[in-house]
């Protein structure tokens, strides 16, 4: 893969031609957040989460590949304005009460919120009436939680398997679903792998929770993207 | 007698109380009520969650005693995750439970005795209302305070260093508890820097004993007389008879000292306690079953487990209890402002028991959890610092809850909080067209010593929101407080 050289942020950085902006600008210890991206199966940008001004543009920064002299600002304060409005959209139409969530500490989605000092969101909560299906032995999903990024459909739990996970629904009516007969027999592993796909706490394990202490959860101690920023820039 | 009552529901018991007071034709006292207006529906939304997130979400129904929802919720899914009833939990689950629990009671008996009853004994019932709260207690009697705030934050950090944060943690879960305490959380609370450290608590609460002990000397006519009714008392015991605020079997006793629960197994206390629903109030009445409706009422807390325990399991909080059970010949003490004194008490002991407990290795290393066969339903009981407390949950085959029901200790009291402010309002009001601030006060005073969720807005600088109206035989309004929080 030939070199090409990347400007982010003012600074050139050189990256192999065809990786996504978003790697190449994590590789360099420039964090940019995500949400509907997940390590290892394709981006689809849809959160928008980490949407940058690439060349002039807003464009997702999972899903642009880097060219040579490709010009990346990731922190105008637009840019973390749309950002932050992004994820307040987010919780005001979902329910999403931290206080008794058991993935509070690891969550994605709150460990943003803190990130851009959300305290109410500028929009109107909808509390939309959601249920939770809890039928599959192992794992519950709390449709009140999820933001539909799609990552637990995205990725294939298990190689030679397809995704269980399917959208059923249009609109503001969709909604995860999950094969159960498929899913019948989930072990424990299995059902870890969902849960941990899950950026919020849409997919939790059965029978189990809160059982890692505070101070102890992912995001106690090291904010979100700051493993991305110790890392310290290499260019 | 015409009489006209407006409730308007509010969503928390703590900030909002009503009394309401009847006058017959003579301008006696006919009668006066309590209202709390709570309506907070927990036991409803919880129906549909998982069973595991129910201590970390009902403890959300206080900000005083989390501890104690969270606590009593635990039990009851214990029982759900086949861990046993009560006893079941590894030596490191049961014995880092307790400490949390000794630190909450610690934390809230402080609370309720210095920051918000102090003021009436040291101002006096009828005392400047500017200064009887306790910024006052602040200006006044600045050691005190600073005391009253050390003690309150030690037992914080007992609830921070086993439930993780000091308000509302995560620390108990089905089956056991999700950490070991830490060597530097040791260190901390048994030799931290003075005042920091579980030595100097056990002495500022025998301080505080010694200054209530003091004053009751010199005002026996308002300690001993004020609100002062017989009832009977229920509370858990341990197996053996001994006060024990985790776990035990429950007791109650009459107003002569008669078992009238005999030490029986809490996972059975429908058989034994029901709830009446009366329309002036969206609390319910408790009862005991065996008495009935009518004389059935009981009362929890600090007074009753006095009350109906054989002995304080701790040496020095048992000289103590010695005295005040010889300050009324063994017999069950019926006065409110004994609350006071019997919180104390139990302050010295939660103290002595955390230090007992500080030094137990067990908590330090040791399994966790322990499950069993799973069941779906399960009952949690335990002393809560206002009393006892009741969760009851049943799970369905898909592990949501489809029923909860909680009896919190404030309900347990609720007729002898109308008890006490009937004999309050008729000790201070009789024969009184005008209400005067202390008299308002005094009825206040006598909720006071219940210490009910619902005196949470007291701690606002002692302004409860408290409405009273008075009213002649015919309904007619003749005059009308509001105390705003």
């Amino acid at each position: 893969m030939s070199k090409i050289l990347v400007n982010i942020n003012g600074v050139d950085y050189s990256a192999e031609s065809g990786k996504m902006v978003l790697k190449v600008a994590n590789e360099n210890g420039i964090y940019i957040p995500t949400l509907c991206h997940f390590e290892g199966i394709k981006p689809q940008g849809s959160c928008r989460v980490c949407t940058c001004k690439i060349d002039g543009r807003n464009m997702t920064a999972c899903t642009t590949p880097a060219s040579h002299r490709m010009v990346v600002v990731t922190d105008t304060a637009e840019l973390e304005k749309i950002r932050a409005t992004i994820i307040e959209l987010l919780f005001a139409e979902g329910n999403h009460f931290c206080p008794a969530c058991e993935r509070s500490g690891n969550c994605e989605l709150q460990a943003l919120a803190y990130r851009y000092k959300m305290m109410v969101p500028q929009f109107p909560y909808l509390f939309p009436a959601k249920d939770l299906d809890a039928k599959n032995p192992k794992i519950m999903i709390d449709h009140n939680r999820c933001i539909l990024c799609k990552r637990c459909i995205r990725r294939k739990l298990e190689p030679d398997n397809p995704s269980w996970f399917v959208f059923k629904n249009r609109g503001n009516k969709t909604q995860i679903n999950l094969d159960h007969e498929l899913t019948a027999d989930f072990d424990d592993e299995l059902a870890q792998k969902a849960m941990d796909t899950c950026p919020v706490g849409a997919i939790i394990r059965k029978e189990k929770g809160f059982d890692v202490p505070i101070g102890e959860r992912k995001y106690d101690k090291n904010p979100i993207g700051s493993d991305i920023e110790n890392k310290g820039v290499t260019s | 007698m015409s009489k006209k009552i407006t409730i308007e529901p509010v969503t928390r018991v703590e900030g909002h109380g009503k009394v309401t007071i009847h006058l017959d034709d003579n301008n006696q006292v006919e009668q006066s009520r309590l209202h709390i207006v709570e309506f907070r529906g927990f036991e409803r939304f919880v129906q549909g969650r998982p069973y595991w997130e129910a201590p970390v979400l009902v403890q959300r129904l206080c900000g005083i005693c989390p501890v104690s929802h969270h606590l009593a919720a635990a039990k009851a899914l214990d029982v759900i995750v086949g861990a046993g009833t009560g006893d079941g939990l590894t030596p490191t689950g049961d014995k880092m439970r307790r400490l949390m629990h000794y630190g909450q009671m610690f934390q809230s008996h402080v609370l309720h005795f210095f920051h918000l009853a102090s003021p009436d004994l040291l101002f006096g019932i009828d005392g400047d209302p500017a200064l009887r709260n306790v910024v006052g207690i602040a200006i006044k009697h600045k050691e005190l305070a600073v005391q009253a705030v050390m003690m309150r934050k030690y037992g914080q950090e007992i609830i921070k260093a086993t439930a993780g944060k000091k308000i509302h943690g995560t620390g108990a879960i089905p089956g056991g508890i999700n950490k070991h305490l830490t060597q530097a959380e040791k260190d901390y609370l048994l030799n931290g820097d003075d005042p920091m450290n579980i030595d100097k608590m056990i002495d500022w609460s025998l301080g505080a004993l010694e200054f209530f002990k003091g004053y009751h000397a010199q005002n026996k006519d308002l300690i001993d007389k004020f609100a002062a009714f017989p009832s009977s008392h229920v509370s858990l015991v341990r197996k053996d008879g001994a006060m024990d605020l985790y776990h035990g079997v429950l007791r109650g006793v009459d107003s002569e000292g008669n078992k009238v629960l005999n030490d029986v197994d809490y996972q059975d206390y429908l058989q034994y306690i029901d709830e009446e629903v009366k329309s002036w109030s969206y609390m319910k009445f408790p009862y005991l079953r065996s008495i009935g409706k009518k004389d059935g009422w009981y009362r929890v807390g600090p007074l009753a487990r006095m009350n109906t325990c054989d002995f304080i399991p701790s040496p020095l909080a048992q000289k103590e209890f010695e005295i005040f059970q010889a300050y009324t010949n063994g017999k069950p003490n019926g006065m409110s402002m004994h609350m006071h004194w019997a919180r104390l008490i139990e302050i010295l002991h939660s103290a002595e028991m955390m230090k007992e407990l500080l030094n137990d290795p067990d908590l330090m290393s040791g399994e966790l959890t322990v499950t069993g066969t799973k069941g779906r339903e399960g009952v949690g009981l335990l002393e809560a610092p206002r009393g006892t407390l009741f969760h009851h949950y049943r799970i369905n085959n898909d592990d949501q809850i489809e029923m909860a029901n909680l009896i919190v200790s404030t309900t347990n009291n609720n007729t002898p909080m109308n008890t006490a402010v009937n004999l309050a309002a008729k000790q201070f009001m009789n024969g009184q067209a005008e209400i005067t601030e202390g008299m308002m006060n005094a009825v206040e005073v006598a909720i006071r010593a219940y210490d009910p969720c619902l005196s949470c807005a007291t701690h606002a600088l002692g302004k409860m929101p408290l409405e009273a109206i008075i009213l002649d035989a015919n309904g007619k309004e003749l005059d009308r407080k509001l105390k705003n929080g």
